[in-house]
């Protein structure tokens, strides 16, 4: 017993002890120490700053639903009777509805039906009917962004060219070409139709 | 993204992988042996204080009874201490969020999930787990879950290789090494290049946020890259976020998704050159990466395929360009899901950059299969080796003695009854536990009452849960609602068995081998290098995963393909 206590028990609630101070709180203070030397925006959140107040991170998606703004992809994210946009960055998370879901074919119905009475009649990019999997997509595709340039040039008064160039200014390829897929941050992008987003954020 | 695109990606991942494998491999077997490398002069120090405050004598061996001993022992404390740290968060400091004592059953679950190395997560952790719970107690376990995982590996390899020596190695000395030498350090990088790239590193109270609608918007940062780099390098999984890594502040973008990816893979295919190099012929561990990497592939190309298709039951409206997104990033897309999705369930590791429930049955059944297979393409961190081992290798040049009626061996020691059995009986606890408790939850109120999804996607819920938590994977068909008392006690059950169940049976063949005389090869014996013996090594892990769960899928993904298709919804 005495022997089981010393070279069985004793090691282990120790090494746990040790390795809990190493990897638990030295290894995370280095790391934020260096984190918020080096890169203290990102660290942070990326949050963007207009005059003074934080309008949002330009990682984390917000809901849109009015005509002049682009809208992101439909969320799951705290998504409920009060909150029916979602994007709760509390409650991060997709629909975790399957293929053969009735429930998700009668929401994309209901979507495309509410998409083509503010847009026409055009063929829907497939982001814009299914919600993401964080339900917080920063992002839509480069295609649902062209959808929805008609909308929002008719709601600005400006013009479709004018807004397709705002559009074109926003959207990254694959990153180094290959790595991901091509997007369109929207937060940006309608901060920029906006006049809000100030150079270099 | 095109699939050239994906293609290219995908190779510059396995090509990062092919390079890294030999100096990581090389590197690992120093550390793990003792001998003196670069971070010598840092870290020298710390292990020797460390041993002494153990009171440990780090040249003295254990035999496998009394390292299996220290594994169990470990893996107690560790749970008990984190079930307390969970139940009593409330009184502890760095709680900005405020948040309360977690339930027992689900503390329980928890503390089981990390320390065995599965990370399956019944609790969202933006609102259960406080800053200090994450940091403190569950990326701890994935230092220690994985260091203890690589442990048991090298202990394997020590019984399986030595000549003449009974013991096995040192397991205080082995968790030491893997932590000190590999996990911290290369975590440690890994996590300031992610906060690079916006994965966030702060100990800030949750930020309000003015939305351009004027709504407002309540987001939640911690310490997220130092727990997202060990969560990837250690296969654990286990998100910071509820969504994990499809949330942009663990994931931001394509660059993060390749690097995380590559974390991911590198450490189980490193140790196959350790294990090459340990064996006196690196072309034993080429083998094994090979039967791997091919196994890896052709899941990947599989579950791009399923997922690069539109739902056939959307209305003709939409279009079908981007493939199946629901439950994707739009930053990563179809393909970058899909092969995420294979990258974490080869592995042990269980983190998502898209919601595995929402796949299409191939692409599900893909994930689901490479778990069953026992996580061997190329498995976690160290289990991928013993797994590798036990399930593949052994039972392998076993079936070849087989079939030439001669007494296998296996890296030049006869492989005999008691190897078999231990390694069937690995085999047959995981079966065992996946499809009991699948069964038990299929017919129970307790079981169904929690699904997500109707029809044979509710069975697969089912399945892909006892599957994960027995694998020790963690991934999840989340639409499953686990937080119950059935599937949380279950599930830590299963769990246990996944872990233990594959750990002693291989410290036990260590044990058993490594007092065993080397056999001179003569003509007879079958080689184990060589692209025969991949072929054998492959054919033996996918037949018996096949024929053990081609029923139980059947009933499951392959059943919801075929109705998907007629337009059978639930």
């Amino acid at each position: 017993m005495r022997a089981f206590l010393r070279t069985q028990l004793w090691p282990a609630i120790a090494l746990l002890a040790i390795l809990t101070l190493i990897t638990g709180l030295v290894y995370p203070a280095a790391v934020t120490a260096v984190a918020q030397l080096a890169f203290p925006t990102q660290a942070n959140g990326s949050f963007i700053v207009v005059d003074g107040k934080t309008v949002g991170s330009s990682l984390i998606g917000q809901y849109f639903d009015e005509p002049q703004y682009f809208w992101g992809r439909p969320s799951a994210a705290g998504a409920t009777p009060s909150n029916p946009g979602g994007y709760d960055p509390t409650s991060s998370g997709g629909s975790n509805l399957g293929p053969t879901s009735r429930r998700l074919i009668e929401e994309v119905v209901q979507r495309v039906d509410a998409l083509r009475k503010a847009n026409g009649n055009a063929p829907i990019p497939a982001d814009l009917v299914t919600a993401s999997a964080s339900g917080l997509d920063p992002d839509i595709s480069p295609a649902a962004a062209a959808y929805q340039v008609p909308r929002v040039a008719r709601a600005r008064g400006m013009t479709v060219a004018a807004v397709q160039a705002l559009v074109a200014k926003h959207t990254s390829g694959p990153m180094l070409g290959f790595l991901g897929a091509a997007h369109v941050n929207v937060l940006q992008l309608n901060l920029a139709l906006d006049g809000l987003l100030q150079p270099g954020s | 993204m095109t699939n050239l695109e994906a293609l290219v990606q995908g190779l510059t991942l396995l090509a990062a992988i092919l390079l890294a494998t030999r100096p990581l491999g090389g590197y690992i077997q120093r550390v793990m042996a003792g001998e003196r490398t670069f971070l010598a002069p840092v870290l020298r120090p710390v292990e020797r204080g460390i041993y002494r405050a153990l009171g440990v004598d780090a040249s003295r061996e254990q035999a496998w009874t009394s390292y299996a001993i220290s594994v169990l022992v470990f893996a107690f404390v560790g749970i008990l201490v984190l079930y307390l740290q969970q139940r009593v968060q409330e009184l502890l400091p760095l709680n900005p969020g405020g948040v309360g004592p977690v339930a027992p059953n689900l503390a329980l679950n928890t503390a089981v999930s990390f320390e065995t190395n599965t990370n399956w997560q019944n609790y969202a952790g933006e609102t259960t787990m406080s800053d200090l719970t994450q940091m403190a107690g569950l990326a701890v376990r994935n230092f220690t879950s994985a260091a203890m995982g690589l442990a048991v590996a090298m202990a394997l390899v020590r019984g399986l290789t030595r000549r003449g020596i009974r013991t096995i190695g040192n397991f205080w000395v082995d968790v030491t090494r893997a932590t000190l030498y590999l996990l911290v350090p290369v975590a440690f990088v890994a996590a300031i290049v992610l906060v690079s790239q916006g994965v966030v590193q702060s100990f800030n109270p949750a930020a309000l946020v003015h939305t351009l609608q004027g709504g407002t918007q309540t987001i939640p940062v911690g310490p997220v890259a130092s727990q997202e780099a060990i969560k990837e390098l250690g296969n654990n999984g286990g998100g910071f976020f509820n969504a994990n890594s499809a949330h942009p502040f663990e994931n931001p973008n394509g660059l993060t998704n390749w690097i995380e990816m590559f974390l991911i893979l590198l450490v189980p295919f490193a140790l196959t050159n350790t294990f090459g190099r340990m064996a006196g012929d690196e072309r034993q561990g080429w083998a094994l990466f090979a039967a791997m990497m091919l196994i890896l592939v052709v899941a990947a190309v599989v579950s791009t395929a399923s997922e690069i298709r539109a739902n056939p039951l959307f209305p003709s409206q939409v279009s079908t360009a981007l493939g199946n997104m629901e439950g994707k990033e739009v930053r990563f897309g179809a393909q970058t899901s899909a092969l995420f999705s294979v990258v974490t369930t080869g592995t042990s590791t269980g983190a998502v950059n898209a919601m595995q429930d929402s796949f299409l049955p191939l692409g599900g059944l893909v994930s689901l299969f490479l778990i069953e297979l026992g996580e061997v393409a190329p498995g976690g961190i160290g289990a991928g080796l013993y797994g590798h081992l036990v399930f593949g290798a052994i039972l392998a040049v076993f079936i070849a003695g087989l079939m030439v009626g001669r007494t296998p061996e296996y890296l030049g020691k006869k492989i005999e009854a008691f190897e078999v059995k231990m390694a069937m009986l690995a085999v047959l606890a995981m079966a065992g536990s996946i499809l009991v408790f699948t069964a038990i939850a299929a017919v129970t109120p307790a079981g169904t009452s929690a699904l997500g999804n109707a029809g044979p996607h509710g069975f697969t819920e089912i399945l892909y849960a006892f599957s994960s938590m027995t694998g020790n994977n963690g991934s999840a068909f989340a639409g499953l609602n686990g937080n119950t008392p059935f599937y949380n006690i279950a599930g830590a059950v299963a769990m246990l068995i996944g872990r233990f169940a594959e750990i002693i049976p291989a410290l036990a063949i260590a044990g058993s081998m490594a007092g065993k005389r080397a056999v001179a090869p003569s003509l007879g014996t079958f080689p184990t290098t060589g692209a025969l013996w991949v072929g054998l090594l492959i054919g033996v892990l996918v037949i018996v995963g096949a024929l053990t769960f081609f029923p139980a899928l059947s009933l499951g993904p392959i059943v919801e393909e075929f109705l998907l298709h007629a337009g059978k919804v639930f």
